[in-house]
């Protein structure tokens, strides 16, 4: 009896909450190195259960086989998904898991709209957090469905706009669904302005995520995470839990820090990326074949140059990965290796489809997490490197960042690939890049070109290489 | 209570910009898609309104069920996902050396 009521105390509910985001803050400290982010992830689990567990102890616990069934419903739609997706289509996943993490955090702002028959029951700052909730989760579900639907492919990745009138609708609609929470948090308890309210947020999520291309998706995905991230906070205020307010807020904070990093390593204000219609919309103001004429090279010269360098730098772009060739390239970099070339990889900060994505195709592939540098540490080493090779990349190595005023990239940090004794890239065809622009490295006199599927050319250049490394051993 | 409550909201907003800013841009996926996971944890107010009310309708109570399945969702995909990148990322030492003697006997 003493025990069962010491269980269900609410003290005892209190310190376990503490026990559970303590956790979870030691867990995500544990992400700090690749060594210890195993195990934090799952002591950041461990601390999810004891939250779980904390909240079904209580003296009586009414539907609890409901709740127990919205979990098993919940686990095995999870499991088989979190098992096969393949680590290019990461991106839509979390996406996906992020939208409805925040449809959770809206369906719940709505019954407790329902359940207290309107907010005029409750205290003010409590309606405030939970319309709060109910919008952000609302723009966040809709949103993020969208992202998946672009990643995925099922809706177009490019941007897609109605021209100016744009921003004056999610103006109102942004203004429609905030009038709708100041009636409700003044004591309306109609249920269809409720409603209303969840589908003027979620149209507003919509029509904000469709104009944003493909390549601005690592900060699209880190907003709506962030935005999931505060509406379960204000839940938590809500409801009165500190794991929630706690695990909510560090992931607000989290979502804000990818995006501020994304936008920064694009050089380009949240603001504009949200406006949207970047790419694609015939910026390509700057062509008129900047001069000079690109050096088409073979398989075999390529292979040549890269066994007789001491170091070569891999530059990944997501071009890598559409065409799946991170195991291609990862066999020929291990011959190298064996060889003695030093390989190294030059990873931009937006080169994927979210904040560190060619880091996990790149480790998928057996990179040693060692070999990916990060920008800034790498652009020294350009000039003393023999062979810099783009492999599905352009923008973010193209010179014009740094000294064309015209440029539509011009600022934006790029990885000084021009600076290399040679240049190899690996291009299906001399079309721009995502953001429609010339690139002046392609004319480089350094530069030679190996046109072709980025997967059929590095076998290609891998079989010359096996040739080349034969004939010297004769022992 | 409001105040208390704000307090920690505005302690855990700094505790977590200042964990999150010393990991490494490796990693910047799996913390993603495990912070992702930790928002789950809006679970708990899905079974927080379910368990501590009988007095739920039934459209009241399939919304609950739904939010609860899309927390787990959000939950167990975010977790598991996150464990098989960060799996990849375990330094290798057995493959490394391995790797070494392989292409040696690669031409033929």
């Amino acid at each position: 009896m003493i025990v069962a009521s010491a269980l269900t105390d609410t003290n005892t509910r209190e310190l376990l909450a503490i026990a559970s985001f303590a956790l979870f803050i030691y867990g995500l400290s544990g992400m700090t190195s690749p060594k210890t982010a195993v195990r934090g992830n799952r002591l950041a689990a461990v601390g999810m259960a004891i939250a779980i567990v904390a909240t079904l102890l209580r003296p009586s616990i009414g539907n609890i086989w409901l709740a127990l069934l919205g979990v098993a419903l919940g686990t095995a739609i999870a499991i088989p998904a979190a098992r096969t997706v393949k680590m290019t289509q990461m991106p839509q996943m979390v996406a996906l898991f992020n939208g409805v993490g925040g449809g959770a955090v809206a369906l719940i702002a709505y019954v407790e709209f329902r359940s207290t028959g309107g907010f005029h029951t409750v205290a003010t700052n409590v309606a405030v957090f939970s319309a709060f909730a109910a919008i952000i989760g609302s723009i966040s579900f809709w949103g993020s469905l969208v992202a998946f639907a672009k990643l995925q492919e099922l809706l177009p990745g490019r941007p897609l706009t109605i021209g100016r009138m744009q921003t004056l609708l999610n103006a109102t609609l942004a203004a429609l669904a905030v009038a709708g929470a100041a009636a409700i948090v003044a004591g309306s308890h109609s249920e269809p302005l409720f409603v209303a309210m969840l589908a003027a947020a979620g149209i507003l999520g919509v029509l904000t995520v469709t104009p944003i291309g493909g390549a601005d998706m690592p900060v699209v995905i880190s907003i709506l995470n962030a935005l999931t991230g505060l509406s379960a906070a204000a839940t938590g205020l809500a409801l009165n839990n500190t794991s929630l307010i706690v695990a909510g807020m560090i992931v607000g904070a989290s979502g804000t820090f990818l995006t501020r990093a994304m936008a920064a390593a694009m050089n380009r204000s949240i603001l504009s990326i949200i406006a949207g219609g970047f790419g694609g919309s015939g910026q390509s103001a700057a062509a008129g074949g900047s001069g000079g004429s690109v050096r088409a090279t073979s398989p075999a010269d390529v292979a040549i140059q890269l066994a007789y360098a001491t170091q070569v730098v891999i530059v990944p772009g997501y071009g890598l990965a559409a065409s799946q060739a991170q195991y291609a390239m990862r066999e020929m970099t291990k011959l190298l290796e064996a060889n003695g070339v030093q390989v190294k990889y030059a990873i931009h900060p937006v080169a994927g489809r979210m904040p560190g994505h060619m880091n996990v195709l790149l480790a998928e592939a057996d990179v040693p997490y060692e070999q990916l540098v990060e920008m800034n540490d790498i652009n020294p080493e350009f000039p003393r490197t023999d062979v810099a090779v783009l492999i599905g990349a352009n923008d973010v190595a193209n010179p014009d960042a740094r000294t064309n005023h015209q440029s539509p990239l011009f600022g934006m940090p790029i990885l000084d690939v021009d600076q290399a004794r040679s240049i190899i890239v690996l291009k299906r065809s001399m079309r721009p890049g995502y953001a429609g622009v010339d690139n002046p490295l392609f004319t480089n006199p350094r530069t030679s070109m190996l046109f072709g599927d980025a997967k059929q050319s590095l076998a290609a250049v891998t079989a010359e290489l096996k040739l080349l490394v034969a004939t010297p051993t004769p022992a | 209570m409001l105040v208390t409550n704000l307090a920690i909201l505005v302690l855990a907003g700094f505790v977590g910009f200042a964990v999150i800013s010393k990991v490494p841009a490796t990693l910047h996926t799996p913390l993603m898609s495990g912070t992702n996971a930790i928002h789950g944890i809006v679970i708990v107010g899905g079974m927080l309104l379910l368990v501590t009310s009988e007095a739920h309708g039934a459209l009241s109570k399939s919304l609950l069920v739904v939010a609860v399945a899309f927390g787990t969702i959000n939950v167990v995909g975010g977790f598991l996902v996150t464990d098989r990148m960060l799996e990849m990322f375990k330094a290798k030492p057995a493959p490394a050396p391995a790797s070494n003697p392989a292409p040696k006997d690669t031409p033929a």
